[in-house]
């Protein structure tokens, strides 16, 4: 494993209109590590990460995976170079049952990103359907494959994006906030779930909010202020890092 | 033979409709549709809609104008008969792919754009093809008249076989004159083939592709996959269809003319598509053969044949009863047609084949509601 950095994210400035999302942000992320982006509302982190998966061109500054040149390229060869997002708000096929839903990226990493396989049928894919029933049982969301996704509960649905996101076995995984609006038990399912993915040696950056889910998960801690890198380190660093703390004062004590 | 293993359930829903589509000439008697200029518009429109399907129904992008790939079919087909030969076969393969690179060019450019946008882009592509063929294209479509077969046309490859017809010349098919009934049954084998390619589409991978474009365009961009070729694919492949059926109504009626590829005909398909069940697999079928049929029975009656139905009632009723129906029948029957439509719209969103879903749920569960 060593120190061999997977995502090099250089000099990157963005910003919309009049206010500077981020500023020259430089960030490493190692291989085999889960790394932990936090900071307070408005700081960054989903525009660092939108980046990062080529949803937004940045002003400045370049983003690598694995030594190749990813910002200006096309979301979907982001996705076929190795690098998957699970978004914040459920990003499913809602019309699709939860089977299709996970079926649907099995073909994106088996195909590529086109293939004309028309004269095929569905139920000869026996493989791809293998696959995307072993991670809904990972997830355990294997009894309700049948269901249409677009009725699930919302915890539910961000269960199924996770499941998405495996099957694929990404070499990068980015989680936005991968626990929000869940209740504690799910909450602490998802942490078992990303540990257990942690073993398997995938990458990680999550974002979030949850110190909770931080420190059970990150091995590596940068924190975001208006569009600013403050602070970076081991877990315990940043837990009595006193810009960390004032950074978050402003906030509410929900966390 | 691994692409033929259809599930079967499919096999019996190929094997039913193929009875159905060709005993037509039989079971449509009753019903006064019996006829084969008829049953080849069923055929023909049906297979428009079934391909028209493959576009709007699978992955949502609504297209305005697939009329003009019907005009590029016919157009084609009437060329391949005047300067090749009166078989229909080199027609069918001529129209459906002439008609298919028309739809790689405008497929390639409208579908930049998505909604409201492409579909303004298809539209005013069509509206273009169909002033061309008025103006300057006048030498290739004969403007306003209509492109006609001559009987002193090269036909190239039938004089080199020494293929002679009598009176004046009609589509073929190795001796069999493509219509009446030998036109009907050669359309019907079209719509099937048509319909079986469709089926194998919508049980295939590359079908569930398609339906999650339409459930989540940019989700499908962010899992890796390129969506661009796939709705290139799925629109060329709808506009060969829509070729096709343009180059069978040459083949049943040797002539072409600009008015095939006004909008109106491309609003029509979208009507049967959407009366019959969009993106369902025989929806598209039963919305065809529903509105031909009907604009047959509508747009036949006349103010004396109303008067006649009518006659029963007392005369100033009578009278007065005719002067509300007759502005839906006759020429006006596209007022049913739209109130029709609304009618399905907003009670069956899913169309006919909703419809028929509701109908055969509630008989079944009757007998079983007790259990329950």
């Amino acid at each position: 494993m060593g120190n061999n950095i997977v995502l090099d994210i250089a000099y990157v400035d963005k910003s919309f209109g009049g206010l500077q999302a981020l500023s020259n942000i430089n960030l490493q992320i190692e291989e085999g590590k889960t790394h932990a982006i936090i900071g307070p509302n408005g700081a960054g982190k989903s525009t660092l990460l939108n980046v990062c998966i080529g949803r937004i061109a940045p002003d400045r500054g370049t983003v690598t995976f694995n030594g190749e040149l990813i910002t200006g390229k096309q979301p979907h060869e982001i996705n076929q170079a190795g690098v998957v997002r699970v978004f914040q708000t459920p990003e499913i096929f809602p019309e699709l049952t939860v089977l299709e839903n996970v079926m649907i990226p099995a073909f994106a990493k088996r195909d590529g990103s086109f293939k004309f396989n028309a004269f095929s049928l569905l139920s000869d894919e026996t493989d791809i359907v293998a696959d995307a029933e072993h991670v809904l049982d990972d997830m355990g969301l294997l009894g309700q494959s049948a269901h249409v996704a677009g009725s699930m509960s919302r915890g539910d649905k961000r269960r199924l994006e996770l499941a998405m996101g495996l099957v694929q076995h990404p070499k990068l995984l980015l989680l936005d906030e991968p626990t929000a609006g869940m209740s504690r038990a799910d909450t602490n399912a998802t942490i078992d779930t990303l540990k257990r993915i942690k073993e398997r040696g995938m990458t990680k950056v999550i974002i979030e909010h949850d110190m909770h889910v931080v420190f059970s998960l990150a091995d590596k801690i940068t924190v975001l202020a208006q569009g600013m890198i403050i602070a970076e380190g081991a877990p315990e660093e940043i837990r009595g890092n006193p810009k960390v703390q004032e950074a978050y004062l402003g906030e509410s004590t929900d966390e | 033979m691994k692409m033929f293993k259809l599930s079967s359930k499919d096999m019996m829903l190929m094997l039913v409709l193929s009875a159905a589509v060709l005993t037509m000439p039989i079971w449509l008697v009753p019903f006064g549709a019996g006829y084969p200029d008829l049953m080849q518009k069923f055929a023909i429109f049906g297979l428009f809609a079934v391909g028209f399907n493959i576009l709007f129904g699978l992955t949502g992008y609504l297209s305005f104008g697939h009329a003009a790939f019907l005009g590029v079919g016919s157009y084609t087909a009437i060329w391949s008969f005047k300067l090749l030969s009166m078989n229909v076969l080199p027609a069918v393969m001529l129209g459906t792919i002439v008609a298919g690179l028309f739809a790689v060019l405008i497929g390639y450019v409208s579908l930049r754009r998505t909604g409201i946008y492409f579909s303004i882009l298809t539209l005013a592509f069509a509206q273009m093809c169909y002033n061309l063929a008025y103006s300057v294209l006048t030498p290739i479509t004969n403007g306003e008249t209509g492109l006609r077969v001559l009987r002193d046309d090269p036909r190239v490859l039938d004089n080199m076989f020494g293929v002679v017809q009598e009176g004046s010349p009609v589509g073929s098919l190795f001796g069999v004159n493509m219509q009446g009934y030998p036109g009907f049954y050669f359309c019907a084998v079209m719509l099937l083939i048509g319909f079986f390619i469709s089926l194998l589409i919508f049980r295939s991978p590359f079908g569930m592709k398609l339906i999650a474009i339409k459930s989540n365009q940019n989700r499908m961009r962010y899992t890796g996959f390129n969506t661009r070729p796939y709705l290139l694919i799925a629109f060329v492949i709808s506009g060969m269809y829509a070729g096709l059926s343009g180059t069978l109504m040459a083949v049943t009626d040797p002539l072409a003319g600009a008015e095939r590829m006004q909008w109106t005909a491309s609003g029509e398909v979208v009507l049967m598509t959407i009366l019959g069940g969009m993106g369902t697999l025989t929806g598209p079928l039963f919305g065809a053969v529903l509105i031909k049929y009907f604009e047959n029975i509508f747009s036949a009656f006349n103010e004396s044949s109303l008067l006649e139905i009518f006659s029963f009632l007392p005369e100033p009723l009578q009278h007065f009863v005719v002067t509300i129906v007759h502005p839906f029948v006759g020429e006006g029957w596209h007022l049913t047609l739209g109130a029709l439509f609304m009618i399905i719209v907003i009670f069956l969103p899913g169309g006919l084949v909703e419809g028929f879903g509701r109908l055969s749920k509630k008989f079944k569960s009757k007998p079983t509601q007790k259990s329950e």
